[in-house]
C-alpha cells in the first residue's frame, strides 16, 4: 500500500525531528517559534506571523481555515464510514470506530455552520478512496490520519483570528488528540509519539499527505 | 459518586456543575444552532465559547501561572503514583511516561514565564486522597479531563502567538493523556465531539481541594 507507507513515512520523519528530548525540545521549540513576540520565524507550521494566507485556497482569513479543517473532517467521516461498511473490524473496535465517525460528522456539521455564520461558502465535500485491505493497515491510517489531524489544528491555532473561532477550533482540536492517542494505544504505540510537546504541520505537508485519498 | 466524589465534596461540586441548567441550555443551543445551521449571536459553534472567553484579563503571564499551578498538580501526583498507585506492567510504564510529559510542562512554562520577565508561582503542597489503583485511575481521570478544558478556555485569551502555540502544543498533549487514562478506565477515550472549556474559576474549584 504505497500511499499508506507514504503517510507512514512521512509521519515518522515528523516525529525523528520532533526526537530531541523534553524541555530542551520546547525550548527550541519556542525559540523557533520567536517566543519573546518581537519577531515571528517563517516557519509556517508555527503559525506565527503568516496569518491565514496558507490556506488562502480555501478562503480568506478563518474562513479559509474553517474550509480546510472542513476539508479534513470531511475526509476524516468518509474514511470511518468506509471502515466500518468494509466489515474488517466487529465488537469493540468497531464501536470505538463508529463513535469517532460520528464525532468527526459532528466537527462537520459544526465548521459548516461556522463558515456560514461567518458569511463564507463551506468548502465542497471531496470525493474521497481509501486503501480498507486488513484490520491492521487500516488502523495504521486511521493512526496516522488522527494524528495528521491534530497537527493541522495545531498548526492553524495562532492563525485564527477570532476568539469564537479559536475556542471552537480547540474544542475539536483535542478530541483529535483523544482519537490520535486511542488509535496510537491500539497500535501498540506510544500516546504521545512526539513528546511532551505535540509537534504542529503545515498546511502543504497535510495536504500533500491526504492527496492520494482524494480522487476528486 | 465516587470515593473520591464524596471525600472531595467539592469536586462533586464540580460534576454537578457540569449538569447544571446553565450548561444544559448552551448544549441544547449547541444542539440546535448545529441542527438548524442557525446562529446564535456570534457563531454557531460558540454557545459556550463564553466561557472560554471568560478568563480574567491578566495577561499570557498570569495565564502560564495558572496553566503551571495546574502542571505542578499533575506532575506531582503521577511522581507519587510511581510508588503509590500500585500499578505494574502497562500502566505502570504509562504513569512514567505521564509523569515525565507533566514534569516537562512544568519546566517548560515556568521557563517561558521568567523569558516574559514574569516570575513563576511557588509549587504548592499537594494531598492526593486515594488507596489503590482504582482510585489512582479516578482522579487521573479527572484531572487530565480538567487539564484539557482548562487549556481550550484559558488559550483564547492568550496574546502571543508563540505562546498560543506552545499551549496548543501542550494541550493535545493532555488530551492524549486523558484518553489513555480513560481506556484504562474502560470509559470513552473520547466521550464527545468536542471538549468543552472550563474557565478559571470552575478550574480552580475542582483542583483547590487537592492543594493541601
Amino acid at each position: 500500500m504505497a500511499e499508506t507507507k507514504q503517510l507512514t513515512n512521512h509521519v515518522s520523519r515528523r516525529r525523528f525531528l520532533a526526537v530531541g528530548g523534553g524541555s530542551t525540545a520546547l525550548a527550541a521549540f519556542l525559540a523557533a517559534c520567536g517566543s519573546d513576540g518581537s519577531t515571528t520565524s517563517g516557519t509556517t507550521a508555527m503559525g506565527g506571523g503568516k496569518g491565514a494566507t496558507e490556506t488562502a485556497e480555501f478562503g480568506k482569513g478563518d474562513v479559509g481555515i474553517l474550509n480546510y479543517a472542513l476539508t479534513l473532517e470531511y475526509l476524516e467521516t468518509a474514511f470511518y464510514a468506509d471502515v466500518v461498511k468494509s466489515g474488517l473490524f466487529k465488537g469493540a473496535e468497531l464501536e470505538t470506530i463508529r463513535k469517532f465517525g460520528r464525532e468527526e460528522a459532528e466537527h462537520v456539521q459544526a465548521l459548516t455552520a461556522a463558515v456560514k455564520s461567518l458569511g463564507g461558502k463551506p468548502a465542497p465535500e471531496p470525493k474521497t478512496e481509501f486503501p480498507l485491505k486488513s484490520a491492521k493497515s487500516v488502523l495504521e491510517l486511521a493512526g496516522t490520519v488522527e494524528n495528521l489531524g491534530a497537527a493541522a489544528y495545531l498548526g492553524q491555532a495562532a492563525n485564527i483570528e477570532s476568539p469564537e473561532v479559536l475556542a471552537s477550533a480547540l474544542a475539536i482540536h483535542s478530541v483529535e488528540g483523544r482519537h490520535a492517542a486511542t488509535l496510537n494505544t491500539l497500535l501498540g504505540e506510544s500516546v504521545t509519539p512526539d513528546g511532551a510537546f505535540a509537534v504542529p504541520a503545515d498546511v502543504k505537508t497535510v495536504l500533500k499527505s491526504v492527496e492520494p485519498f482524494i480522487v476528486g | 459518586m465516587t470515593q473520591e466524589q464524596l471525600a472531595n465534596p467539592e469536586l462533586a461540586g464540580v460534576r454537578v456543575d457540569e449538569d447544571s441548567e446553565d450548561l444544559s441550555r448552551s448544549e441544547v443551543l449547541l444542539k440546535g444552532a448545529l441542527a438548524a445551521g442557525a446562529v446564535y449571536g456570534t457563531l454557531a459553534v460558540g454557545p459556550y465559547v463564553r466561557r472560554a472567553l471568560a478568563m480574567s484579563g491578566g495577561g499570557d503571564i498570569d495565564i502560564l501561572n495558572f496553566a503551571l499551578t495546574l502542571e505542578y498538580l499533575e506532575s506531582t501526583f503521577y511522581a507519587e503514583a510511581k510508588r503509590r498507585a500500585g500499578a505494574s506492567g502497562e500502566l505502570k510504564s504509562l504513569i512514567e511516561l505521564l509523569a515525565k510529559d507533566e514534569q516537562e510542562h512544568v519546566e517548560a512554562l515556568a521557563g517561558t514565564i521568567k523569558k516574559l520577565g514574569g516570575k513563576p508561582v511557588v509549587k504548592p503542597k499537594f494531598d492526593f486522597p486515594y488507596s489503590d489503583t482504582a482510585g489512582f485511575l479516578k482522579l487521573a481521570q479527572t484531572f487530565e479531563d480538567t487539564g484539557v478544558s482548562a487549556y481550550n478556555g484559558a488559550a483564547p485569551a492568550i496574546k502571543s502567538k508563540e505562546v498560543l502555540t506552545a499551549a496548543g502544543s501542550i494541550v493535545q498533549v493532555e488530551a492524549r493523556h486523558a484518553a489513555a487514562i480513560r481506556l484504562q478506565n474502560k470509559e470513552e477515550p473520547a466521550p464527545a465531539g468536542f471538549d468543552e472549556p472550563l474557565d478559571e474559576k470552575q478550574v480552580r474549584k475542582a483542583v483547590e481541594p487537592f492543594i493541601a
